[in-house]
Order: C-alpha cells, then sequence, then structure tokens
C-alpha cells in the first residue's frame, strides 16, 4: 500500500521540480478566475499547460486541472470552455467543486476523470457518495476540517478515493464554506477563486508598530522583534472580551507528515501539498521532503519516524515557522 | 412576498426557545425554519422537541420547514440528518449535500449554506426535488437577477433580508477557544452568549460575531431600500434572521414595509433601533458584505 504525492505548480519551473523531485501527480490552474489560486502572475496558459502535461506524462506523472471556483452568471462559458479544455488537451483529472459544472463535465465528457474539489466542502460520505452516483466522480478531496478518526470513517464508507491535505496553508474554516474574505474585500475564493486577495493588503508602520490591514480592517499589528506574515484573514489578532490574541487561529501551517503510516494505513489514496502560490524552491523541498517520508513509511511503517533535520527543514518552510497537526488531531478542534 | 423567520442560529436554553414560537404566533409570520443549524453538541433541544414546535406551529397554518445542520462530520451527526428527512410531515431545508441525497424523493428546500451560484445548478437541484432556493448571502441583487432570468425551470427564491450574516463554518469551536477550553468540554459556554460574542479589531472596531463553530458579521445585514429591486425580479419570500429580543418588532416592520404601510426612512430608523449593530447592505450592492450603502435622500 502506498499514497499518492498530488503537489502544487503555480506555473512550468515549479511542475518541473515537482516532477522531478517524487510527485506522483500535480495542480494546476488557469491564467483567470476558474481556479482558487486566481494570483496575478501565476498559472498556466494554453502553451504552457501543454508543455507541462507533456513533461510530466513523459516521466509517468499525473497532471490534474484545478476548476475549482464556482460559475457566475455570464462567464459559464469560461468554465465549460475550460472542462473541454482540459479533456481534449489530456489532462488527467479535473478538480471541480460546482455541481452545475460537474454536471456538465460528465455528461459532455464522459471519460474526463472527475475530482470533487476541497471546495466542494464534502466531510461526510453521504455528500460524497452523492458526488459519486450524480456524477462519477472518483475522488474527493477532504476540507481540512475531519479528525484523522473521522477520515478513516469516511474511507471505510465510500469506494470513492479519499485526498487530504497533508501540508502547507492551513483553512481553519470549511473549504467552500468560507466568505469572511469577500465580506472584507469583495473577492472570496467561491466567487473570485482568491482569499485575501494582495490587492487589497496594506502595509502602515505607525507608531504603535507595524500595522497590516485587509481592505479597512486591521488585522494585526506587530512589534519590532515580531515576525510578520502574510495578512490572511483568519490568522489576524482580534479582541474578545478584554483578551486580544489569535482568536480563529494562529499564523500557523499544517504539517501531517508524521501521520504517514496512519494514513497509508486507513487507505488514504493520496496527500495533497498546498501552495500553488509558493515559489518552485518551496515545492522542490516540501516534495523532497514528503517523497522520502513516503517511501521511509512504506518501506517500513513499524519504525517510521520523521526525521529531526527532515521536520525542521520544513518547520522552516512554513507560514510563521510554526505547523500543526490541524483538526486531523481532535484537540486542536 | 412571504416573510420567513429563520432557524435560530444561537445556543438558547429550552424554555427560551418555546417561548419564542409561543409568542412568535403574534406576529406575520409565514413560513418558519426550526432546528439547529450550527453545532451537533447543542442539545437543549432534542429531535423530539423541535416536532412539537413544528406540530405547534403548524396547527396554526403555519408552512414549517425543519433546517438540517450545515457541517455533519461523524456518523450521529448522519444519524441525525436521517431523522429529520425521514420525518413525514415536513419539508426539510438542506444546507449540506448530504441532505439533498437523503430527501431527494421528497421537495426540500436547498438553504443557504448550499452553493448555489449558477442556473445549472439550480435546474439540477429543482430535477431532485428542490421547490426553494435561498442564494448564497454573498452573491449580489444583479447576479441574483441574471440567474432568474436565466433559470429554465420554477423554484420559489427567498432572500437573506435581515441578521447577522453567516460568514464561515469550522470544526473548530471559537467560543471554546476564548475560554480555553477543548470543544470536547465546552461546558455550553454558547449558552452564556445568546447573540454570540463579539469580535474587534485592535482598533476598537466591532468586524465579527464568533458562534461556535460560526462566525458571524458583526453588522446586521438589513435590506430595506433594496425591497423594490427585490421585488421586481420575482423574490417570493424574505428571510429574517432570529436575534435574542426584537426580532418580532423587526418582523412587523418588514411586512408594514411590503404592505406599503411604512416607508423606507422610516422603517430604517425603526430598524435601526432594533438591531444588535449597526447595519450593513454590500453583499447586495456587490460590494464587500461589510459596506453600507446609502441612498443619498435629496
Amino acid at each position: 500500500m502506498s499514497i499518492e504525492l498530488i503537489c502544487p505548480a503555480g506555473n512550468l519551473p515549479a511542475l518541473k521540480v515537482a516532477v522531478d523531485n517524487g510527485a506522483d501527480g500535480v495542480y494546476l490552474g488557469l491564467k483567470n478566475t476558474t481556479n482558487a489560486r486566481a494570483f496575478p502572475g501565476l498559472n498556466f496558459d494554453l502553451k504552457t499547460i501543454k508543455s507541462g502535461i507533456d513533461y510530466a506524462h513523459n516521466r509517468g506523472k499525473r497532471v490534474l486541472l484545478a476548476l475549482n471556483t464556482f460559475p457566475q452568471g455570464s462567464t459559464w462559458f469560461e468554465w465549460t470552455e475550460a472542462v473541454d479544455q482540459a479533456a481534449t488537451m489530456g489532462i488527467d483529472a479535473a478538480i471541480i467543486a460546482d455541481v452545475g459544472l460537474l454536471q456538465y463535465a460528465s455528461k459532455t465528457h464522459p471519460d474526463l476523470r472527475l475530482h470533487l474539489s476541497v471546495q466542494g466542502s464534502a466531510t461526510n460520505y453521504e455528500a460524497i457518495n452523492f458526488y459519486r452516483d450524480h456524477f462519477g466522480i472518483q475522488r474527493a478531496v477532504l476540507p481540512r476540517v475531519l479528525s484523522l478518526q473521522q477520515v478513516a470513517h469516511v474511507v471505510a464508507n465510500t469506494d470513492v478515493e479519499i485526498e487530504i491535505f497533508g501540508f502547507g496553508g492551513l483553512c481553519v474554516m470549511v473549504e467552500g464554506r468560507c466568505i469572511l474574505s469577500s465580506y472584507v474585500t469583495g473577492e472570496s475564493p467561491n466567487t473570485a477563486g482568491v482569499c485575501s486577495p494582495a490587492k487589497a493588503v496594506r502595509w502602515q508602520k505607525t507608531s504603535d508598530g507595524l500595522e497590516s490591514r485587509l481592505g479597512e480592517v486591521l488585522l494585526d499589528r506587530y512589534s519590532e522583534d515580531e515576525k510578520t506574515g502574510y495578512p490572511t484573514l483568519c490568522k489576524g489578532r482580534f479582541s474578545v472580551g478584554e483578551e486580544t490574541y489569535y482568536a480563529l487561529e494562529e499564523p500557523t501551517s499544517l504539517n501531517t507528515i508524521e501521520l504517514l503510516p496512519e494514513m497509508i494505513k486507513m487507505g488514504i489514496s493520496a496527500v495533497k501539498i498546498e501552495g500553488r502560490q509558493r515559489s518552485p524552491s518551496y515545492v522542490e523541498q516540501v516534495t523532497r521532503a514528503w517523497r522520502n517520508a513516503i517511501n521511509d513509511a512504506v518501506l517500513n511503517p513499524a519504525h517510521y519516524k520523521v526525521k529531526a533535520e527532515s521536520m525542521s527543514h520544513l518547520a522552516k518552510l512554513s507560514e510563521g515557522e510554526q505547523h500543526t497537526l490541524g483538526a486531523y488531531y481532535r484537540s486542536w478542534k | 412576498m412571504k416573510l420567513s423567520l429563520g432557524p435560530i442560529l444561537y445556543y438558547w436554553r429550552r424554555e427560551e426557545v418555546r417561548k419564542f414560537y409561543e409568542q412568535s404566533l403574534a406576529w406575520p409570520i409565514d413560513i418558519y425554519y426550526i432546528g439547529e443549524v450550527v453545532c451537533s453538541k447543542r442539545h437543549e433541544m432534542r429531535f423530539e422537541d423541535w416536532l412539537d414546535i413544528a406540530a405547534m406551529l403548524g396547527s396554526e397554518g403555519k408552512e414549517v420547514v425543519l433546517s438540517s445542520q450545515a457541517l455533519l462530520e461523524s456518523e450521529s451527526d448522519l444519524k441525525r440528518l436521517g431523522k429529520l428527512t425521514g420525518n413525514e410531515i415536513f419539508a426539510i431545508e438542506a444546507n449540506d449535500m448530504a441532505a439533498v441525497s437523503l430527501s431527494e424523493d421528497r421537495p426540500f428546500v436547498a438553504g443557504t449554506h448550499v452553493n448555489i451560484y449558477n442556473t445549472k445548478t439550480i435546474d439540477l437541484l429543482v430535477n431532485l426535488g428542490a421547490f426553494r432556493w435561498i442564494p448564497q448571502v454573498e452573491m449580489s441583487g444583479s447576479q441574483i437577477r441574471t440567474l432568474l432570468a436565466g433559470k429554465s425551470c420554477e423554484i420559489e427564491t427567498e432572500i437573506f433580508a435581515y441578521g447577522r450574516l453567516p460568514l464561515a463554518l469550522s470544526s473548530r469551536c471559537f467560543t471554546a477557544r476564548y475560554y480555553d477550553l477543548p470543544k470536547d468540554d465546552c461546558q455550553f459556554k454558547c449558552l452564556e452568549h445568546p447573540a454570540g460574542l463579539k469580535l474587534k479589531t485592535r482598533e476598537s472596531q466591532d468586524f465579527l460575531t464568533l458562534n461556535g463553530i460560526q462566525t458571524q458579521s458583526s453588522s446586521v445585514h438589513c435590506l430595506v431600500e433594496e425591497i423594490d429591486d427585490i421585488r421586481s425580479m420575482g423574490v417570493d419570500i424574505l428571510r429574517i434572521s432570529p436575534q435574542p429580543n426584537g426580532t418580532f418588532e423587526i418582523i412587523s416592520i418588514y411586512r408594514k414595509l411590503l404592505d406599503g404601510d411604512i416607508d423606507n426612512s422610516s422603517a430604517k430608523q425603526i430598524l435601526k433601533s432594533l438591531s444588535l449593530d449597526k447595519h450593513c447592505n454590500g453583499y447586495w450592492h456587490g460590494k464587500p458584505g461589510m459596506h453600507q450603502y446609502a441612498k443619498e435622500s435629496g
């Protein structure tokens, strides 16, 4: 038994280093709002996507296309066009969240493999089996909200492959069910493919310290000796009652590398690394560390131990240099 | 247009819930959504208690819909959902695809937590039995208008018109986190906060409301000047989300507004005095949800 390693590719160089360093598959998005990392300077046009597919396929690796935002109004055809392109270009699977788009994809391209995106918010087997029965999805990516025990229960009750997030940015909220970003900026992952968009971020030095704002909302204020992080809305410091603290979540990343043997044993099909917005060098280092860990866990699950240097290396790559097991570890909740 | 009362999103004591619905009968509410949507640990009201309330309201000629829990994580969550969808009298508001799945043979309401952003999704849900839908609160008025003009099926539309916005769900309980308690031993602290816990920025701006695993806006989404626009696009129902005090007065203001018995500015003034916090309406206008757009008079 093993587990597939799915790595992020924000551009062609990242795709190549992911493939070279042991990813079984990479996922990417187009240069428009059809995916949840619609950042300037990121993602693929048709030419680079073709090169990426060739590069991965020549090395026996897969390419998954994220079409994981929700089509709205008159722009519906942008999404269906993207599905059509995925089917004709030789993409190995489309990762989709929207019910209408899943129906289009399954009817128009019955041979196109479909994965339910994490933005589809399926946290239980009834929901996953619904998507299977209606659209023939073959894999579901679980929101980062279940404990490992709950994940095992899902796996045991569906024949749909299960993919979970293993490393990278930690969504505190159920993916697909958080509109905090549009409440402040007008743009959310569901509608615009962005969370806490960079264009709404403002840094300002004041007599109270360095301040980060999203839109008009003060997310945090840092003293000289404090490390700053990207001002993601749910990771700011706020006041509740008399206390000022990280009321929702600390600026921390997810890292489940120590759970690999358990994940493999319970039959999880794939582990996903978050971070299409990160650099090729980041993708390279994280992919390599995870490839090695998966190999160790498969070869010798009973004596699996994450090497201390590997752990500290991953920690350095993490947001705020902190990491957590997130909801997989029940007491996080 | 009809008026509906959304499910109580906060955690109130059983007796308070009963009293709330008994008193509500004196007010012009056409449709009731009842049940626990937010947290599986909230046990003051059992399934049978909700059915009692439903029967009481139903016998007064009210339409009653049972709202399903939005975040389903465990087998016991699914079992409870099965009880809800298995009831043979009342329709359910599906707030997760599992609920859509379990109620497939029966009519249901596609609730606020089912992501519907386009006509294809609506058409599909209608085929599965949806007779009504509530657009995601982040959708703008013009998006909803486009969608309603483009759909090829019959379905009622209900707009979240008044209340704090449901912005996010997590498996983490933020109320328990505030008290430094694990979620498994939360001591039901939500009971101490019948309108949630206010979260402010470090410059004391009211920002969010913590309600267990749910994060709401602090501002109250309040559509008043938008009513003509809403009416003209063929919306059937306006939803008012309950708060601990003043809910029924708010409902009656909306009834008067819809019947032309009160003008917009007077309605707004009264609603302001009844609201938990300042108003916002940005989402309707395609802007950040927390913004407030006012038609300047004169």
